[in-house]
Formats: C-alpha cells, structure tokens, sequence
C-alpha cells in the first residue's frame, strides 16, 4: 500500500512536469495546426538561462525562472515571423522537418555558446527542505512543481476560455479570414499564442530541471515524449493533456518502480494501444481529414 | 495531371533515365572504390543505409505516409540476419534473403499499424513502434546481446568463392551491385500502375476513393515492398560490418533517414540516392570535427531545404533538366 502511494505520488509530480512542458505544445498544435518538435529546444533554452542567470550571474531562483521565461518568449518570436509563419497549413512532414532543423540548430547554438556540459539550477532554501505527506516525506520542490503545474492548467483555461484575448484567439482557429474581417489582427494573435506557448515550455524546463535534467541533447531527448503526450491527448485540449500526462506519467513510473529492466518499454506499449483506440486523442476534436 | 496523357512517348525516355541513372551510381560507385580505398566500410554502410532511404521513400515519398519509425524495418532485417548468422547460417544470400523476408514482414506490422491513424498520429504510432522494437531487442539480450550488440557473426564467402575480406572489398562490390539492381526495380514499380495508385493516393485520397479505388490495400502493399529493401539494406549492414547495434533500430536512424530523404528529394529513387550520398559524406567529414557544428548545418540546411528546394536537391537538378529538355 505504502509502495503504491509512492508510486502514485511520484506519477503525479512527474506528470504535473511533463503536463507544464507539453500544454503549451498541445495549444500551438490544436490551435495553430502545427507540429512543433522544437518545443523540447525552448524548455531547454528557458533551462540553460535560467542555469546562466543563477550560476554566473548569482540571481535569485524566482528572478531567474521570469528572466529565462521572457528570454525563451523573445527568442521564439521572431522565429514565428521569420520561419514559422510559413508552414502554417502544410503536410505534418513538411512542419517535421522545418522545426528538427530548428531543434538542431538550437541544440548546436547553445552548446556552442554555454558548453555541452550538464546544466544545474541550484534550488533555493525554502525548496530543498522535506515536506511531510503522511505517508511519506517528499522534497518540497516536488509538491511546487506539482502545484505549478495546477496552477498553469487552470491559468491556460481562464485565459483562453474566459478572457478577450482567448475568444480572438478561439476566433482565429476557427475561421482566420473572417476573424480577420471582424478585425481581430489575427498575426499577432498567432504571435503572442506562439510566445505563451514557448514560455510554458521554458517555465516547465526550468522547474522541472531536478526531474528533467537540462543536458546537451534536452531537446531530443524529451522531443519524443512531448510529441506522444500531445498526440495521446488530443492536440488542443488542456484536459487531455492533463489526463495523457498523468497516465503516461503513471504507467512509466509503475513501471519504472516494478519492471526497471524493461525501460520505456510498457510506456510505448500504451501509447500504441491508446493511439490505436482513441486516432484523436482521448480528448480531442475530431480531426478533418 | 493534365501530363497523363502525354504519358506515351515519356516510356523511352524513362527507359533512357533508368539507363543513365544507373551508369552513374555505377560510375560514381567505381569511382569512390579507386578513390577512396580505404573509406569501404563507409561506403558500404553508405550503400545499406542508401536502402533503407529508398524503401522509406516508397511509403512517404510515394505513399505519402509520415512516418518516424522506418527503421524498425532496417533493425528487423538487421537482427533477423544476424541472430540467423550467428545460429550457424553462414551463406551471405540466404542471410540476405532471410532479411529481406523479416524486413517485409515488419513492413505489413508496421503498415497495418500505422495506416490505422493519420497525419499526427501517424507519427506517433510510427515513433512509438520503434521506440518499443527498441526497448524489446534491449531487454532480449540473450539472443540480440541487448545493449552490446550483436557479435560474432560468421560470414561464408559469396558464391562460395569470393570472402568477405579485411578492406571489406566484396561487402562493397555485393552492396554497389544490390543498390543499383534495387534502385531499377524500385523506378519501374513507382512508374506501374499500381505505382500510379500510390501515388493518387498521396496526391487527393478522396478522389481516388471516388474512383472506386481502396486506399489501405495499396498501401500496405507498398509498406511490404518497402519492408523488403529496407530489410535487405539491414542484413546487407549485418553481414558487411558482423555487428548488429541498437541503433540500427532506433528513433534518430528513423529521423536521419527522412532528413536525407528530404535533402534529396522525395518521390523519387534517385532523390533518394542522392539524398543519402551528399548527407552521409557531409556527416563524415563535419561531424568528425565538431558534432554541434554539425547539428547547426544540418538545421540550417534542413530549413532551406524546406524553405527553398521542396522538392530536394534532385528535384532542383531534375527540374532544370526538364525544362531545357522542354
């Protein structure tokens, strides 16, 4: 029983990680239709910032988790203009193979400027100490990210559900040139969805860099599983990210836990079971084909 | 479209390409073994890989299938041949053959697998599959040697008379001499009708459909096809290098290959070819150097590819060709 909770406990962390990176991914994919593998490269460029900002520049953790959010955001928009902005609407292969190039030159950029070495983000005090769950003791930086992770989730859904700024955004999905027409700049739109999503990423690289380590090859690592957690959700959903990320955080640590010597091997097992079931997603709209 | 009917008088022609393309690979084939003596190895992984580029291009340049996961055919052939060889086949063909046969029938696996969904999921059935062929053939160590690899394969000599030397001289002759026959039979497949099918198919799904037409079947047939080469390029590196690795069934060999595809040129075998060529030697020299410049070429190359050469860097000589021919 005691084993079981630890596991269920350490799934929900694990899956409050992976669900901060990925929702931002699920937003770009299911809203703007584009299959983003670079979304891996801007929680790593949020987590080598925040790295640089509290190793040589002696910053606080919370300054340097806002300074490496912003600078992730600052460096993703003008990719969007420059580069983005002209595979919205092409084959899945073709958004594919644009954004690994982008991955690949973000994996070289920073190595190249901050060594290809494993970055640390040293925690602060209050986040290092143990906190008592009653049934076991756990490092209170997991429960933050665990918070942080509920708190984007209903954060991401009062924004796009119940401000201004989601209804134009909704209204861009929905029909770009009569969005337009009603004048709703649907380009900008497009360009602060892109950045909210890119500051997810490298908000959820940074707290989560003690589960995800920020190393050399981040971006490829995790690419992966990013791309599977959005699929298995259905792209565009905030629920159905949050339920794939629990459930694939689920199954890999209760695998992790019993059957170490199998790797990922359960993990991809459900994948193709769920995919295979559920083409959409578990929450997802009903692709057009 | 409208060309269809012009498509008559083309058949020579494609005659004279099929020809030509193929005194070329043969050419440049020759050219690097007096070249580069000691580079055979390369050349010969060169050639294998070469195989599985061309097979993933029947189903996504052809087929119009994203995939992500092709080398779960490759590995299939790869250890299918290896785990034969180190079980007392030693004949080069038959282990080839014995390849070739798993290649295809991880291709109809995989097909019917990744069919199912579309477009994102595809792609995600597709990583997922090699992902756990992958973490299958690692936790199966003892008849694939797990993480290690798979060694000591013994190979006959080919034919019975030629041995599969040091320099790795017959490895590459028999590797050369595959790609080229491959490469043919490949064009003439994709010129058939039912190439013709496959490529409707990709083209506008719901006319072909319309015209009575099913859309699995085709498909799947393609991915068998595809699963045959790809299969054979496995067990070609099995026996040319007498070490089946992890890698040959992983993710980033799925993702090197669609990237050399693209770089060539999708749709067609010589793309592929070519794609494969220019890539591979690229990565020799470069990645020798730094593997994070490397990365950084590769991106910027990948993005000016998609941004200014869709159709890859044969399309772009294919497409000046034709139109001085015009």
């Amino acid at each position: 029983m005691i084993l079981f909770l630890n596991i269920l406990s350490d799934a929900f962390v694990y899956g409050m990680v992976l669900f901060t990176i990925s929702v931002g991914l699920s937003l770009a994919m299911g809203l703007m239709k584009i299959v983003n593998l670079a979304h891996g490269a801007f929680a790593m460029i949020g987590g080598y910032i925040a790295s640089f900002m509290t190793q040589e520049q002696a910053l606080p953790y919370a300054l340097a988790v806002v300074v490496a959010v912003l600078g992730a955001m600052l460096i993703a928009v003008p990719l969007e203009r420059l580069l983005y902005r002209r595979i919205y609407g092409t084959s899945e292969l073709t958004q594919v193979l644009m954004t690994i190039g982008i991955t690949f030159v973000i994996i070289g950029v920073a190595n190249y400027i901050f060594g290809p070495t494993l970055k640390t983000i040293p925690l602060p005090e209050t986040l290092r100490r143990n906190v008592d769950l009653g049934f076991r003791t756990m490092a209170s930086h997991r429960v933050f990210v665990a918070f942080c992770g509920a708190a984007v989730a209903v954060g991401l859904w009062y924004v796009i559900e119940r401000t201004a700024f989601g209804v134009k955004l909704r209204a861009a999905v929905e029909n770009e040139k009569i969005a337009a027409s009603l004048g709703i700049r649907t380009s900008v739109i497009f360009s602060l969805s892109f950045a909210l999503a890119t500051g997810l990423a490298a908000f959820g690289g940074v707290i989560g860099a003690e589960l995800l380590p920020i190393e050399p090859y981040y971006a490829l690592t995790y690419m992966v599983m990013l791309l599977v957690v959005v699929c298995v959700g259905g792209a565009g959903s905030i629920g159905g990210a949050l339920t794939a990320c629990l459930i694939l955080g689920f199954v890999d640590t209760l695998a992790r836990y019993l059957l170490p010597s199998y790797g990922a091997f359960f993990f991809y097992a459900a994948v193709i079971l769920i995919v295979l079931v559920f083409p959409n997603g578990l929450f997802g709209r009903k692709a057009s084909q | 479209m409208t060309l269809v009917s012009a498509e008559r008088p083309l058949v020579p022609r494609n005659n004279l390409r099929d020809l030509l393309g193929a005194t070329i690979v043969l050419l440049v084939g020759v050219g690097c073994y007096f070249v580069f003596p000691d580079n055979l190895a390369f050349l010969t992984m060169l050639l294998s890989t070469a195989l599985l580029v061309m097979s993933l291009d029947l189903v996504t340049g052809v087929g119009g299938v994203a995939t992500l996961g092709h080398a779960f055919i490759y590995g299939a052939g790869a250890y299918a041949a290896g785990i034969a060889s180190v079980n007392g086949v030693s004949d080069p063909l038959v282990l080839l053959l014995i390849g070739a046969a798993a290649g295809t029938v991880a291709g109809v696996v995989s097909g019917a697998l990744i069919l199912k969904g579309h477009g994102l999921s595809q792609l995600v059935i597709s990583i997922a599959l090699v992902q756990l062929a992958s973490e299958g053939v690692n936790k199966a160590s003892s008849i694939t040697g797990g993480s290690d690899g798979l060694s000591g394969l013994t190979i006959g000599p080919l034919f019975g008379a030629f041995e599969f030397d040091l320099w790795g001289r017959t490895a590459f002759w028999l590797a050369l001499a595959i790609v080229i026959v491959v490469a043919i039979i490949l064009r003439r497949v994709i010129r058939s009708p039912f190439g013709m099918i496959c490529r409707g198919i990709h083209r506008d799904r719901i006319r072909v459909r319309a015209m009575g037409a099913t859309i699995f079947l085709p498909l799947l047939k393609m991915y068998a096809i595809a699963g045959f080469v790809a299969g054979l390029g496995g067990a070609l590196q099995a026996v040319a290098t007498q070490v089946v690795g992890l890698d040959s069934i992983s993710f980033t060999t799925s993702a090197e290959a669609l990237v050399m595809l693209i770089f060539g040129g999708t749709g067609s075998v010589f793309g592929a070819l070519v794609g494969t060529f220019v890539f591979m030697w690229f990565e020799h020299v470069v990645s020798a150097a730094s593997p994070f410049h490397w990365l950084i070429l590769v991106g910027i190359l990948l993005i000016g590819v998609v941004l200014f050469a869709p159709k890859g860097l044969y399309g772009l000589v294919a497409g000046l060709l034709d139109r001085r021919g015009a």
